[in-house]
C-alpha cells in the first residue's frame, strides 16, 4: 500500500499565466541581468500598523517580490524567528481577512510588485478555500506558497487557483527525488522555491556549497520557471552568492529578526543592503 | 483480515474519500492524508514502503512477537472486575490490563514496533514527542534496548506535572528537550519533534506516539496497538465463549482505543471512545476534539481539531497530560462520522472519582487517562443488565499521577 504515482492529469496547463505580474517582473530582471530580492515578512508583525508601513516601503527599499506570511498557531516548518513573528501577529489580532486587506491597500498604491502569500492550510480551510482564493485574487495577490499542501493533495486547489490567475509556487527540497519533480512542477507556476537545506526556516546560516549550484542546474533542465533559493540567507555576501546561481534570493528570518529587535527603519536598511549586494553580484 | 472497514486507509492515507476524488472540495473529503512540508514527503514514502515490507516479513513479525512476550510481558490479562461490576450493579466489566505492560502503559506496544522498524531501516537516532511521559518512557526504554540514542521533546508544562517520568527517561539515557513554544504541551512537543526531523532526515526516525500524524503513521500505530483487541477477542472467546457487547477506551490521540477497537470493527460490538471534558465541555477548557472541535489540518493529517473561528489551534485542557491534545487520530474522525463508534466526554472530577473507586474496589491504581474510560464504563454498566459485557482498556497505571491525584483526592496529605 505505498504511495501511488501522482495524478496531475486534471490540471489544465494551457491556463499557465505567462503575462502575470510575476512573469513580467522576472522578465524585467532578466533584462537587467539581476536576481530578484524576495523579502518575507509576517502579516501583522509586530502589529497591523507597523506591518502596513513596512509592506508599503519594501519596494522602495529594494524588494522585487514580497512574500507575506499568514500567521498560524502551529507553524511546524518554521524556526523560532518566524514562530515568534506569528505569535506576535496573532496576539495583536491578525486574521486572514486583515492580511487580505493589507494586500488590497498595497495594490492601490503599487500595481507592479508581486505579492505571494505564504502559510499553512488550516486557516485557509476555516476561512473557506473557494472564498479565500477568490478574495486573494480580488485583493491583488499573485501567488501562494502552501507549506503543508503537497501536490498529492493539491490538484483541486491548484486548478481553482490557476483559473483565478493565482500561481501555486512549488517548494522543492534537497530531499526531493528527481522522480517527484514532474508532479511538483506540473502544479507549479510563477517560480520554483528551492529550499536550501534540510531544516526549518532560520535554523542555520546558508553555506553555499557547489552542490547547491549543481542541483539548481539540474532543476533548470526540467523547468522554464525562475528558481528562487531561500532558507538561511542572512547577509549581503550570502545573498550575492545565491544571486549568482539563482534567479531570486529569498530573505525571511533575518529580516523578521531585525524587525523584532530594531524596528521598521532598521529592517528596511537591511533590505537596502541586501538589494545592493544582489545588484553588484553579477 | 480483509474487510471494507479494516483495509482503510487508501493509498493516499485517507480514511473516507480522498480530496482529489469527486469535486475535490477539501472541506468535504475524508480524514488523514499527508499534509507535511516537501522536505518530509520522500521520507514518509520511504517509511511507508519499509513498513509494508516489514509487515509482510515473517522474520520481523516473529522478532516483534518474541519481544512483546519476553520483554513487554504480553499477553496482558483480561481481568473480570468483580467488585466494580457489583458496585454498578449491571453489566459485567472486564479490564484489559495494559497497565501491566513493561513501562506501565500500552505505549510500549507501538514504541517497540516502530523501534524495530527504525533499526531495520538503519536509522541511527530516535526522536519522539511526549505528553504524560508514558510514550517518552516507552521510547527511551526501546532506545536503550536497541542501543540507539534518543531525544524526547516534552512541553515545559508537562515536564512540571510529570516529574517521575522525566526522571525515568533521564535514567534510561534519553535526552529531554523542554519545549516552551505555544502552550508548552503535547501539540508543541509534536511541532518541535517535526522540526527536528526536518533537520535530521538522513539519520533520524520519528516515533509518533499515537494514531495521528501523516500517513502511514495512523495506520502503522494502529497496527502495532491492535494486539490489544486481538488478545481481548481471543481471551473473551476462550473464557466466556462470546464477544463483548461494548468496548470503552479513553481517547487522547486515540491509540489505545484504536488498538482495542480494530479487531472488532466487523463484529456486532459497540465502541465508545472517551474524550477528556476537562472542566466541562461548556467551560471551553477541555480536550474533546470530536465533541467540541471541527475538522481541520494539523500535524500532517486532516481530523477533528480544537480551533477558533480563524483556524488557529486552541489550547487543550485536561487533568491528564496524556489526553491534553487538541486533535485526534483521523481514523477516529472517520469512525465518528460513519457512526461506527461513538465518542463521549468525561470531566476531570469524574475521572478523579473513578481513580478513587478503582483503587478502593479493585486494588488497582489506574492512570488518569484510563480513569476517563472507567468512569464512562461505570455509567454504561449501571444502565445495562448482567447479561451484557463491557471491556474497558485500562491503558496505563497511575503511579505517574500520584502528585496530581494526592492534591485533588487527599489535599490534607498533599499539604503535609
Ligand atoms: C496511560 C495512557 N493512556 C492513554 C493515553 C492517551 O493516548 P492514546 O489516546 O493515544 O491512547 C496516554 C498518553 O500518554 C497514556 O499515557
Amino acid at each position: 500500500m505505498s504511495a501511488t504515482p501522482l495524478n496531475t492529469e486534471t490540471l489544465n496547463t494551457e491556463t499557465l499565466n505567462t503575462d502575470s505580474r510575476l512573469a513580467r517582473r522576472f522578465a524585467a530582471l532578466r533584462e537587467e541581468n539581476r536576481a530578484a530580492l524576495v523579502t518575507y515578512v509576517m502579516a501583522g508583525d509586530p502589529d497591523l500598523e507597523q506591518s502596513r508601513q513596512l509592506l508599503e516601503r519594501l519596494p522602495q527599499a529594494g524588494a522585487d517580490i514580497i512574500e507575506l506570511g499568514m500567521p498560524f498557531s502551529d507553524p511546524m516548518a518554521d524556526g523560532v524567528a518566524i514562530q515568534r513573528a506569528g505569535d506576535r501577529a496573532l496576539a495583536n489580532g491578525q486574521t486572514l481577512a486583515l492580511t487580505l486587506d493589507m494586500v488590497r491597500d498595497f495594490r492601490e498604491r503599487d500595481a507592479d510588485t508581486p505579492i505571494v502569500l505564504m502559510g499553512y492550510l488550516n486557516p485557509i480551510q476555516r476561512f473557506g478555500e473557494d472564498r479565500f482564493l477568490q478574495a486573494a485574487a480580488d485583493a491583488g495577490v499573485d501567488g501562494l506558497i502552501l507549506v503543508d499542501l503537497p501536490p498529492e493533495h493539491g490538484v483541486a486547489l491548484t486548478a481553482k487557483a490557476r483559473d483565478l490567475g493565482l500561481a501555486r509556487i512549488p517548494l522543492v527540497a534537497p530531499t526531493t527525488p528527481p522522480e517527484r519533480l514532474p508532479a511538483l512542477l506540473a502544479q507549479g507556476d510563477g517560480f520554483v522555491y528551492r529550499i536550501a537545506f534540510n531544516g526549518v526556516t532560520g535554523s542555520q546560516r546558508l553555506d553555499i556549497a557547489a552542490s547547491l549550484g549543481d542541483s539548481i542546474g539540474e532543476l533548470r533542465q526540467q523547468i522554464s520557471l525562475p528558481v528562487a533559493v531561500g532558507f538561511g540567507v542572512r547577509d549581503g555576501d550570502t545573498a550575492a552568492a545565491v544571486a549568482r546561481i539563482a534567479d531570486a534570493v529569498v530573505v525571511g528570518s533575518a529580516l523578521v529578526e531585525r524587525l523584532a529587535e530594531d524596528g521598521v527603519e532598521s529592517a528596511l536598511a537591511l533590505v537596502e543592503a541586501l538589494a545592493e549586494a544582489i545588484q553588484a553580484a553579477r | 483480515m480483509s474487510s471494507m472497514t479494516r483495509d482503510i486507509p487508501d493509498e493516499n492515507g485517507f480514511f473516507g474519500a480522498s480530496p482529489n476524488n469527486g469535486d475535490g472540495n477539501q472541506q468535504q473529503h475524508g480524514y488523514g492524508g499527508r499534509y507535511v512540508a516537501e522536505t518530509l514527503m520522500p521520507l514518509i514514502a520511504e517509511i511507508e514502503a519499509a513498513y509494508d515490507e516489514a509487515r509482510a516479513d515473517p522474520a520481523f513479525q516473529s522478532r516483534l512477537q518474541e519481544l512483546q512476550r519476553d520483554y513487554v510481558g504480553r499477553a496482558t490479562p483480561l481481568y473480570f472486575a468483580e467488585r466494580l461490576t457489583e458496585h454498578f450493579g449491571g453489566a459485567r466489566i472486564y479490564l484489559k490490563r495494559e497497565d501491566l505492560n513493561h513501562t506501565g502503559a500500552h505505549k510500549i506496544n507501538n514504541a517497540l514496533g516502530q523501534g524495530l522498524l527504525a533499526q531495520r531501516m538503519g536509522r541511527k537516532r530516535l526522536i519522539a514527542e511526549t505528553g504524560a511521559g508514558m510514550h517518552g518512557v516507552a521510547v527511551a526504554t526501546v532506545a536503550a534496548r536497541l542501543g540507539l540514542p534518543c531525544v524526547i521533546y516534552m512541553g515545559a508544562t508537562d515536564i512540571e506535572r510529570q516529574q517521575p517520568n522525566v526522571q525515568r527517561m533521564h535514567l534510561l539515557g534519553a535526552e529531554i528537550v523542554p519545549v516552551h513554544s505555544g502552550t508548552a504541551t503535547l501539540k508543541d512537543a509534536m511541532n518541535e519533534a517535526l522540526r527536528d526531523w526536518v533537520a535530521h532526515v538522513d539519520d533520524t526516525f520519528y516515533i509518533i506516539g499515537t494514531v495521528a500524524g501523516p500517513a502511514p503513521y495512523p495506520r502503522m500505530v494502529r497496527d502495532f496497538q491492535s494486539v490489544i483487541g486481538v488478545e481481548t477477542r481471543e481471551q473473551l472467546l476462550a473464557t466466556q465463549g462470546r464477544l463483548p457487547d461494548t468496548l470503552v477506551a479513553c481517547v487522547g490521540g486515540g491509540s489505545n482505543a484504536m488498538g482495542l477497537f480494530h479487531a472488532f470493527l466487523d463484529d456486532d460490538v459497540a465502541m465508545v471512545g472517551v474524550e477528556a471534558a476537562g472542566e466541562g465541555l461548556e467551560s471551553g477548557r477541555h480536550a474533546a476534539s470530536i465533541n467540541g472541535g471541527a475538522p481541520g489540518i494539523l500535524h500532517g493529517n486532516r481530523t477533528y481539531l480544537l480551533q477558533d473561528d480563524h483556524g488557529q489551534i486552541l489550547d487543550a485542557h485536561s487533568i491528564s497530560a496524556g489526553l491534553d491534545y487538541p486533535g485526534v487520530g483521523p481514523e477516529h474522525a472517520y469512525l465518528h462520522d460513519s457512526g461506527r463508534a461513538s465518542y463521549v466526554a468525561v470531566t476531570d472530577d469524574e475521572a478523579l472519582e473513578a481513580v478513587g473507586l478503582c483503587c478502593r474496589l479493585e486494588g488497582i491504581l489506574p492512570a488518569l487517562e484510563s480513569a476517563h474510560a472507567l468512569h464512562h464504563a461505570g455509567r454504561l454498566a449501571a444502565a445495562q443488565g448482567p447479561d451484557q459485557v463491557i471491556v474497558v482498556c485500562l491503558s496505563g497505571r497511575g503511579d505517574k499521577d500520584m502528585d496530581t491525584i494526592t492534591r485533588h483526592l487527599m489535599p490534607e496529605e498533599a499539604e503535609s
